[in-house]
């Protein structure tokens, strides 16, 4: 009797863990996919941010300010006697 | 097979002699050996030969496909990026499956840019092969235009790619990198190890074309580059590219370098160079542009080796600041020539030697030293070592053992020829003499300090600042390099171009620089190479003095370098107000005079 309901155990213990082995499984296939996809997601925001700095760089870049500041916008470097030095 | 059992059980019935329970037992038997048999098989394929079809299973879906990873970026001193990577897309094919499908490779060929005929010569040169690439480094949006006609045997891969916002300003120093992203010359090429990459690898199962089906295994996780910190400043590096080649325009010389080093670390703060090349899209063409000459080409010193004699002479103590030399008659023999000054300079003392920048006082001067004490004085000075910045190519210049010399040698060496450096060298030279004789390796990296060793007593290398400032004041040979509130210690150089085994008639022209002579904080070298002579003449005074003059105005304003000279400056400023005074004065009272 007590091994027939060993047996009985058993099996649904066989069964249950069964189940669990796939569900397992599954979940591990989800949180992968899930992975993958959070993964894109940070490197296309990289991705992103180091296209933003390109541009900002290009923007930035030194002759292009120069030229900008003395042609549209009529600036000039200040000649040495035009600086007023104040002494403390 | 059990029918057939039951239906021979029937029609044995009758025969006696054939007991049921010896047939169930041969019956067993049979069966028993049959699942042996798959038992026995099974322990082949799993146990015995499992590795070779694992691997052939394996081969067959299993694909371990390597994660792109970007380079490093470099940035300047203050973080502005000076190369960075960005992905880009590169489309290959599958030649095999694109051949299937002749119908579609005009509309690959016309959405490529490609002729269609050329396309298909490459498709089937390479029938045999699985991969080939389409075209390389696509803006992305374009790749995905691509892909969205669904030729099938089409695909893209993510490379990525280097771009240089300074362009043509800084590509001497940072190099640049391959299509495959490794660095080829300069900073890309020393650092290479460093912003590279480790490309990760997952394992993919993949269907028989191609598409990645699920992603089974990450084998290892891709290491990005890291990132670099140089010891550039932006802003001062394109203010010293910029009046290079002003100046190389106005004098039309051929070639120019300069460099700005930090007195107190070593660190290079500008290095430009011209001749120079657009990095973001390198061809072979220009190879002679690529270099950087600042690091890799040598010339002679010229005078601008004059201050290291006199310190050799003032540290060995056979002359003070003060000692007279009489350089009369502006000549004297050196072996079969003669060693000339520009003029006849009468008797100098040895502050005048340099001033006046006379090779007559500076061959007397030498004359004073042995050859071992000269030698090793300017040996230690990092002349004919090479000063290990760390940039590939880098020169040791020349300096020959005193046993190697003849007789001229060593008053030719006192005015600087007859020994060569690279202009990083002098920079670095100027830059200890300013540091109170402290020789500090160069680096191209921010907060890599070298310790440096001390090659010269901190009182002489102030004494020799103190003659290098008569330079830039009036009456020095380069009055066009001092700044208004600054006190500048410089020399200026001129050597001929040494060329089959004598000088040619070309001119480099050098000026080397420290700025302010109070807490000095750059050292700058000039070199203007094959100056016309006919525009702005080939003195380093007049070549090559006013880029430095210019490049150190802006440097020491952007770098809020406290004036150290204030009386001139408050002098010129009060000179200026007296002379608009009187010229707001007459304005109003033309513009009365004006009104009736």
């Amino acid at each position: 009797m007590t091994l027939r309901i060993l047996l009985a155990l058993l099996l649904a213990a066989n069964v249950a863990t069964a189940i669990a082995v796939v569900f397992a499984r599954h979940e591990h296939r989800q949180l992968f996919i899930r992975l993958s996809q959070l993964e894109k997601a940070r490197d296309n925001l990289n991705i992103e941010f180091g296209r933003l700095q390109l541009e900002q760089a290009t923007w930035a870049e030194s002759n292009r300010i120069d030229q900008v500041a003395r042609t549209r916008l009529g600036m000039k470097f200040p000649e040495t006697s035009d600086i007023v030095v104040v002494r403390p | 097979m059990i029918g057939r059992a039951t239906a021979a059980r029937g029609k044995l019935r009758n025969r006696a002699q054939f007991s049921p329970r010896r047939r169930v037992a041969v019956v067993c038997a049979c069966l028993a050996l049959c699942s042996l048999a798959l038992v026995g098989r099974a322990v082949d394929l799993q146990l015995i030969d499992n590795d070779f079809y694992r691997q052939q299973g394996d081969a067959r879906f299993l694909r371990e496909i390597p994660i792109p990873t970007s380079r490093g970026m470099i940035t300047d001193r203050n973080g502005e990026p000076l190369a960075v990577s960005t992905p880009v897309e590169s489309i290959w094919g599958n030649p095999q499956e694109l051949l299937k499908v002749p119908d579609r490779l005009p509309q690959l060929a016309q959405a490529l840019g490609v002729p269609a005929d050329l396309l298909v010569r490459k498709l089937t040169q390479r029938s045999d092969k699985e991969f080939v690439y389409l075209k390389r480094r696509m803006n992305p949006d374009e790749a995905r235009a691509i892909l969205a006609l669904e030729i099938p045997g089409v695909f893209s891969q993510r490379e990525f790619r280097r771009f240089y916002p300074q362009g043509d300003a800084l590509a001497h120093v940072l190099g640049f990198t391959n299509i495959d992203d490794r660095g080829q010359e300069g900073l890309e090429l020393a650092f290479d190890d460093w912003l590279r990459g480790t490309p990760g690898a997952k394992k993919v199962i993949r269907d028989r074309r191609g598409r990645i089906v699920e992603n089974v295994d990450l084998v290892r996780p891709a290491q990005p580059g890291k990132d670099l910190t140089l010891s550039i400043d932006r802003r001062i590096q394109y203010l010293t590219y910029r009046e290079l080649k002003r100046a190389l325009l106005e004098t039309g010389a051929s070639s120019a370098s300069a460099v700005v080093l930090d007195v107190d670390t070593g660190e290079v703060l500008a290095m430009a160079n011209l001749p120079s090349f657009n990095p973001n899209a390198v061809d072979g063409s220009a190879r002679d542009a690529h270099r950087n000459r600042a690091v890799t080409d040598v010339i002679e010193p010229g005078s601008t080796m004059k201050p290291v004699t006199v310190a050799a002479a003032l540290a060995a103590g056979v002359v003070t600041p003060g000692t007279l030399i009489d350089t009369n008659p502006g000549w004297m023999p050196n072996g079969r020539y003669r060693t000339t000054d520009t003029s006849n300079h009468g008797v100098l003392t040895v502050t005048g030697v340099i001033t006046k920048s006379s090779n007559v006082g500076a061959a007397k001067i030498a004359q004073r030293l042995s050859d071992e004490q000269f030698y090793e004085f300017i040996r230690r000075f990092g002349y004919g070592v090479a000063p290990h910045s760390g940039f590939p190519g880098e020169s040791s210049g020349v300096l020959m053992t005193p046993s190697r010399w003849s007789g001229t040698t060593k008053q030719t060496m006192s005015y600087g020829y007859g020994l060569s450096a690279t202009p990083l060298q002098i920079a670095e030279v100027y830059a200890a003499l300013a540091n109170g004789g402290r020789l500090i390796a160069p680096t191209f990296v921010k907060g890599q300090r070298n310790e440096g060793r001390q090659v010269l007593d901190p009182q002489i290398a102030h004494e020799v600042m103190k003659m290098m400032q008569t330079v830039t004041e009036p009456g020095g040979t380069a009055t066009t390099a001092a700044i208004l509130g600054y006190h500048v210690a410089g020399k200026t150089g001129t050597a001929r171009v040494a060329s089959n085994g004598g000088y040619a008639r070309r001119y480099v022209s050098v000026f080397a620089g420290v700025v302010p002579v109070d807490n000095p904080r750059f050292s700058m070298v000039v070199v203007i190479n094959e100056p016309d002579p006919s525009r702005r003449g080939y003195y380093g005074g007049s070549v090559s003095g006013p880029v430095f003059h210019d490049v150190m105005q802006g440097a020491l304003r952007l770098m809020d370098v406290p004036p150290d000279d204030i009386q001139t400056w408050l002098a010129a400023q009060a000179k200026k107000q007296g002379t608009a005074k009187p010229a707001a004065a007459t304005t109003p009272a033309s513009a009365a005079g004006g009104q009736p």
